[in-house]
């Protein structure tokens, strides 16, 4: 299980790092909000050290920085120095010769009472400087966290914006036949690495979404063939209801604050949407029509909340104020719109749609302007936003395919990536930042 | 879009269902217990009244089309079967199944399957059927019974099933 204690890390600034870092005047950077970026080629050392630690990190943060599209991580057999003394400034030259604009080093040691230290350092070649340099230290069985904590910091100095390697996905894992599919909660780090079942699979389960505030993840199951949307606390495997309704209650959400779960309620053929306040337990229903109101997702402020209704005949995008007041459709393309997910950043809407046989995962406004399909094809669904808003992940399942595989995909629809799982999976679900 | 569900604001419906309700004084607790009554026994030797008896011989299950819940003309033959046998076996509590296809997003198909549901009841309830002798659940479009990509088997798996003696799956 997920613990506090595993993932307290003592983040400090190097002393001789803070000195030296003069990122004002570094020329390395990256323009993401351009289209299609040319990777920038980037050398990454193996970390010192006296085990495989260290050229495992270095691995993972070349890893991290490949998948996320911007960084082109340079082959090792191209380095002309090897470095002895990471904190000493390396030979630019040596590094400029084979086209690397940045350079990373680092060290990683065991201190006197068990806990590791890992330090990097990020050098501008061409202007033959450092960009910056840290050190953090934790268990060793946190050795990944500390290599995403360490990726999330070179993409932030490069690009300007926060990373997002140091986060979980919850998602369902799915295994047998299509008949008679089981379906498990499942966690993982963003990259697919230490997978974690997080329920048996008796029940079907579905829609994990993760808390922004707490450890805590939200979810539908059929456990006792009543299906209704439960809390499931990370740290200590408790599970409760949410709420007390009277049929089943699906497509759960947490508000920005954490404090509430918005959600369907269907009575007979209806489906509206419900709020339920975790504190005070009160509960207030937000739309009422002889329609299906399902897939409610928050706008980062908690002043807005996209849905989705087929009152109108088919199911369209909706935006309503938090209140329930000012329903207004907002999706007028061409086929159907459905689970509507607003961006971290709060600019855009995500969303699946159903046109011409063909399932697509695509971004609009919220005002429903500028549509953009980044995806197309027999069926892919359910996007979530990695925690700076730059990243999607989907679910997709091929024609033919047995089951549902989970990728990524930037925001301007380059660099899909395939997550691998140890089985079918679907129902993403990004976590924020970890702290 | 037509919906069932429309059929509780007629009065006359209500009135009958509400009598039928309260003269129906179902035993949920006898249920068929045998292997035959099971429906373990071979194919056209369904006893009468039994679990094979409704799946061979009324039809458990109908159909429906894309993105509807309306009950199509078949669909309405099969329902009246049931609710004939139904009312003549008053000792079976039922729970109707609601599933979509594949071609939908999860939450909107568990929405729809309990729309199909929640219509295949009231119409069982029109055509006699106690209310209180039925429950409906939806599984949306996890548990298809027909695995290809093309519309033989969707059209198989937009369905609602009608279960003996409550939830099954």
């Amino acid at each position: 299980m997920m613990k506090r204690s595993f993932i307290r890390l003592v983040i400090a600034l190097a002393g001789m790092a803070v000195m030296f870092a003069a990122p004002a005047e570094a020329r390395v950077e990256i323009n993401i909000n351009k289209g299609n970026v040319e990777p920038l080629p980037i050398a990454i050392t193996d970390f010192l050290s006296n085990n495989e630690l260290g050229p495992q990190i270095s691995q993972v943060v070349a890893a991290d920085l490949k998948r996320s599209g911007l960084f082109a991580p340079i082959d090792r057999q191209a380095f002309i120095e090897k470095i002895a003394d990471p904190n000493r400034a390396p030979r630019f030259e040596d590094w400029k010769v084979i086209n690397a604009q940045a350079l990373v080093t680092g060290r990683v040691t065991r201190e006197g009472d068990g806990r590791l230290r890992a330090e990097f350092r990020l050098w501008d070649t061409f202007a033959g400087q450092q960009m910056t340099g840290q050190q953090f230290y934790t268990q060793p069985e946190n050795w990944r966290r500390v290599a995403h904590i360490i990726a999330d910091a070179i993409y932030k100095q490069i690009t300007g914006e926060e990373g997002y390697f140091d986060t979980r996905v919850v998602f369902v894992s799915e295994s047998g036949p299509k008949t008679a599919r089981q379906r498990q909660l499942a966690i993982m780090d963003q990259d697919g690495f230490n997978v974690r079942t997080l329920t048996d699979a008796r029940n079907i389960v579905l829609t994990p979404r993760f808390s922004p505030s707490r450890q805590e993840v939200t979810y539908m199951s059929f456990e006792g063939n009543q299906p209704r949307v439960y809390l499931l606390q990370l740290e200590t495997g408790q599970r409760e209801v949410v709420g007390n309704f009277p049929g089943m209650t699906f497509s759960p959400r947490f508000s920005p604050d954490g404090q509430k779960v918005i959600m369907s309620l269907q009575q007979e053929g209806n489906s509206n949407i419900y709020t339920m306040d975790l504190r005070s337990r009160t509960t207030t229903r937000l739309t009422s029509t002889q329609a299906i109101d399902t897939s409610p997702s928050y706008s980062p402020d908690g002043t807005r909340i996209a849905f989705e209704s087929d009152r109108g005949g088919r199911p369209q995008i909706y935006v309503m104020n938090a209140d329930g007041s000012g329903q207004t459709r907002i999706s007028f393309g061409d086929g159907s719109y459905s689970t509507p997910v607003w961006s971290p950043r709060g600019d855009l809407i995500a969303f699946t749609k159903q046109s011409g046989g063909k399932f697509s995962i695509g971004v609009m406004k919220t005002d429903g302007s500028g549509e953009r399909i980044l995806t197309t094809g027999f069926h892919n669904e359910g996007p979530t936003w990695a925690p700076n808003g730059r990243v999607l992940m989907f679910f997709r399942q091929a024609a033919g395919s047995g089951g549902p595989q989970l990728y990524s995909i930037d925001l301007t629809g380059y660099n899909e990536q395939l997550i691998k799982t140890p089985s079918y999976a679907s129902d993403p679900a990004w976590s924020p930042l970890l702290e | 879009m037509s919906r069932m569900q429309n059929l509780a604001r007629n009065p006359a419906v209500i009135a009958l269902t509400l009598a039928l309700a309260l003269a129906g004084c179902a035993n949920k607790k006898n249920l068929p217990n045998s292997a035959g009554e099971l429906g373990l026994g071979g194919a056209g030797a369904a006893t009468p009244g039994s679990q094979q008896d409704f799946t061979v011989n009324v039809g458990d299950r109908i159909f429906f089309d894309t993105d509807s819940s309306s009950i199509r003309a078949d669909a309405q033959q099969t329902l009246d079967r049931q609710a004939q046998w139904l009312q003549r076996y008053p000792n079976y509590a039922i729970t109707v199944e609601g599933h979509a296809d594949e071609r939908g997003t999860r939450e909107y198909n568990l929405a729809l399957g309990a729309r199909r549901a929640a219509a295949t009841r009231e119409y069982l309830a029109s055509r006699g059927v106690p209310a209180n002798r039925m429950k409906t659940i939806s599984y949306g479009k996890e548990r298809p019974v027909a695995v290809c990509d093309d519309i033989s088997c969707w059209s198989q798996n937009r369905r609602a099933v009608t279960v003996l003696g409550g939830a099954g799956s």
